[in-house]
């Protein structure tokens, strides 16, 4: 094992999508207390920068580990699927439908409650997404059908960023 | 000079040696020093047994400078040359001080730079006159200790940003610290409430000072502080209540202060009598105002009432901090309260009021902030039993660069983990383009206009190819003081492009020669002597390190590998007793490189070492 291992093998985790977010924080703060550049404050230089080199190593996989979607993209890539979103922004005409119905219908939102009810469809429809995501990377191990949602939920979460800046609009 | 004490090599573990670490508290009114003694940390005094030393630093015509509570006392009588709240001059330009209004020096415009300010000992830049005040508290902690200090850790607040780390790190090499570490102020005061030894928790940390208030919520998950909001004014706090509470004794009075002279006599009266009401219902407003003697007896209800309108203040920016965390009030598990307004019981009570929960107040608020530094600064120093403390800490601001059309694009997120690196690709915008300009600044909006400026360099010597073909990869990198550096490399042809990024408002290396040649706190060493002598103690702390280090994992070395380390610190004892610093230099460097393979080869070990005895699940 190395620095230039995977992030799972990295962390001592199994490669899959499902992961307990306090397992892989406890296992951060492990390798942190090994590497951190402050277990190194008296060293020599070499052993400074090589702490410091392994530390940003440290935060930048659980970064990519901690966030769903970032885990997703992650996998996908492992398995010789890359999610290439920024080439790959052919979606299913069913959902750039679905995606409109939402957009219009937070424009024409003006109360809180109108907003509310917004947020809650979109809770639902990522919930789902996530599920389809968890169930194509861990248990069908389809990551054509994982990389496409994937996709899928880089538009939600996009718009779910928008539908919050509303709602603190809306707060004042 | 005194001969200098060197122990064996790799004895520097012993326990009976402790390395002396200090944390400081370099605030806008006033600055402390405290260090973990016997086990407890304690803020240090002068000889007079004062822990607080005013952040003031006043310049006389002969070139020498008072510092603390002697400069303040010039105050009233020579306020151009008498430089308080220098914190918010910091990596700050003429503009940014303009802005903040209220500071009646004789600034000077360094261009694009650091403001300058003009005194009676020439003009001084907020660094040097933050090296005064550091200097002082430096040397009280070497005479507390007779010994040379280790190393510090400096408190900045939670919202600085590069620019202001930067000029904090800089005055501190100025005035001869070894920074251990730079730390965020709320996180040093959750630090002295022992918070970070709870495995998880949301904290409020309200710091209210002479000048300042500042609002941090902190989550604590997994060994990580993290900031996940800041608010605050930074032209609100205790001096405003002194003011308000001076005109109103001076209006009933009949009397009215003209000078500045007298008006600061007035707010320091109204200060005593604040203060005074703090633990007693009534107290005395006493000053002589343009040569009349004014004394206005003062109820703590005429207090509360004048002082109403700004602990309000407060509360909103709480407020709206919770607000912008997107947390429940009723989540936060406990509140710091920092500063010495907070000793107000109208203050304790609004805060309670607020939060629905009874604020710790078991610890001096002036001295949280240095005492909690002074705990990670005994952890960093290695010392025996203290080496369980691991702060994990955040970028506090987002890093971008500037893209077309003056819009940012975000790098490093705030919040981010530090250190953190992250590489961006950029390519060319034109055809046979060879040189490319990279504008980094820092911020939360989207326009270059509303974020900071950190840093522009250019790349140059790109080969000539058609637009977009080029592949720049940038990498910046957050070190664990979260301070930015940046490489640059085209990708295509392996031109390397070095870049070296000097901070919009830092200070070039001809000012920082002159400022070091000028000494501060020990200026009977001549700069020769002086740069021989750091070399030297590179050298041992070196040959230390090396020592443990082998100690400690040598077995992963080949006896080839050991043999070749070996030589180059043996080469290193050599010189280190000469009076060559350049071959010191040398040596130190043959070393440091020596070691390169064997250290990446122990991060490893350590990595192995954290998993040691974690089960990883079946698939």
């Amino acid at each position: 094992m190395n620095l230039v291992a995977d992030d799972f093998e990295l962390f001592g985790l199994p490669r899959r999508f499902a992961l307990e977010r306090g397992e892989l924080d406890a296992r951060r703060r492990a390798l942190q207390g090994e590497v951190h550049p402050d277990r190194f404050t008296a060293a020599d230089a070499a052993a400074k920068r090589a702490a410091m080199q392994s530390a940003v190593r440290v935060n930048e996989a659980h970064a990519r580990l901690a966030d769903p979607l970032k885990r997703a993209a992650y996998l996908c890539e492992l398995a010789g699927t890359p999610v290439r979103a920024e080439d790959n922004t052919a979606m299913p005409l069913d959902f750039l439908r679905e995606q409109m119905a939402w957009r219009e219908s937070l424009d024409d939102a003006g109360s809180r409650a109108e907003v509310d009810a917004v947020a809650r469809d979109l809770a639902s429809a990522r919930r789902g997404a996530y599920e389809r995501l968890a169930s194509a990377l861990d248990e069908r191990r389809d990551f054509t059908a994982a990389a496409q949602e994937v996709r899928a939920l880089m538009f939600i979460e996009r718009f779910a960023a928008d539908v919050d800046d509303r709602l603190v609009a809306l707060e004042g | 000079m005194a001969l200098l004490q060197i122990s064996e090599p790799g004895a520097s573990l012993d326990p009976h040696t402790r390395r002396h670490a200090v944390g400081i508290d370099l605030g806008t009114t006033h600055s402390l020093v405290a260090a973990v003694r016997s086990g407890v940390a304690e803020c240090l005094p002068d000889r007079e047994g004062e822990v607080i030393l005013p952040s003031a630093v006043r310049y006389c015509a002969d070139g020498t400078a008072r510092i603390g509570r002697e400069a303040l006392a010039g105050a009233v009588s020579d306020p151009t040359n008498t430089i308080v709240s220098v914190k918010r001059l910091m990596g700050r330009g003429l503009a940014d001080v303009s802005k903040a209004g209220r500071l009646a020096y004789d600034f000077v415009d360094a261009e694009h730079g650091m403001v300058r300010v003009r005194t009676a000992a020439g003009i001084k830049s907020p660094v040097e006159i933050s090296a005064e005040i550091l200097a002082t508290l430096r040397q009280r902690a070497e005479d507390t200790f007779e010994a040379d200090l280790y190393g510090a850790v400096i408190t900045v607040p939670a919202y600085f940003d590069d620019a202001q780390r930067q000029a904090t790190k800089d005055a501190a090499e100025l005035a001869g610290l070894e920074v251990l570490r730079l730390i965020s102020e709320p996180t040093a005061a959750s630090i002295a409430y022992g918070l970070d030894n709870a495995s998880e928790g949301l904290y409020a940390v309200y710091d209210l000072g002479g000048g300042t208030f500042d609002i941090s919520l902190l989550r604590m998950r997994g060994g990580v502080f993290e900031v996940i909001a800041t608010g605050g004014d930074s032209a609100l706090g205790g001096d405003d209540i002194d003011a308000a509470l001076a005109d109103w004794a001076l209006a009933r009075a009949g009397v009215v202060a003209e000078s500045a002279g007298d008006r600061r006599a007035a707010a320091m009266a109204a200060r005593v009598a604040k203060e005074a009401l703090s633990s007693a219902d009534r107290a005395i407003f006493a000053c002589t105002v343009a040569g009349t003697k004014v004394e206005q007896a003062v109820a703590r209800a005429d207090l509360e009432a004048l002082a109403k309108p700004f602990v309000d203040r407060t509360i909103a920016a709480a407020r709206k901090a919770v607000r912008d965390a997107k947390v429940d009030k009723a989540a936060i598990d406990g509140i710091v309260l920092v500063g010495g307004s907070t000793r107000m019981p109208q203050v304790r009570r609004a805060v309670h009021e607020f939060f629905g929960r009874a604020p710790l107040t078991n610890l001096d608020p002036d001295q949280v902030v240095a005492l909690g530094a002074a705990r990670q600064a005994d952890a960093l120093a290695g010392n025996h039993g203290a080496s369980d403390l691991l702060l994990l800490d955040v970028v506090p601001l987002s890093l971008g660069i500037e893209t077309m059309g003056g819009l940012v694009e975000r790098i490093i997120e705030r919040n981010s983990p530090i250190p953190t690196a992250r590489a961006q690709s950029f390519t060319t915008f034109q055809d046979g383009q060879t040189a490319m300009s990279i504008h980094v600044v820092q911020g939360e909006r989207d326009l270059v206009a509303d974020c900071r400026s950190l840093a522009r360099f250019e790349l140059r010597g790109i080969p000539p190819m058609v637009a977009g073909a080029a592949r720049i990869q940038v990498t910046f990198t957050i070190d664990a003081d979260g301070l930015l550096s940046v490489e640059a490399r085209e990708e295509t042809s392996g031109v390397e492009a070095s870049v070296t990024v000097k901070p919009s408002y830092g200070l070039s290396d001809e000012e920082v020669t002159r400022m070091l040649g000028e000494g501060f706190g020990h200026a009977e060493d001549d700069m020769a002597a002086r740069a021989l002598r750091e070399a030297q103690v590179d050298a041992d702390r070196l040959l230390g390190a090396i020592a443990s280090a082998l100690a400690v994992d040598g077995e992963l070395l080949s006896s080839e590998e050991r043999a070749s380390i070996e030589r180059a610190a043996a080469d290193l004892r050599a010189t280190r007793d000469s009076t060559d610093r350049a071959a010191i230099e040398r040596s130190l460097k043959a070393l440091s490189d020596a070691t390169e393979a064997f250290a990446a080869e122990r991060m490893n070990r350590g990595i192995r070492r954290a998993l040691a005895g974690r089960r990883v699940e079946d698939l």
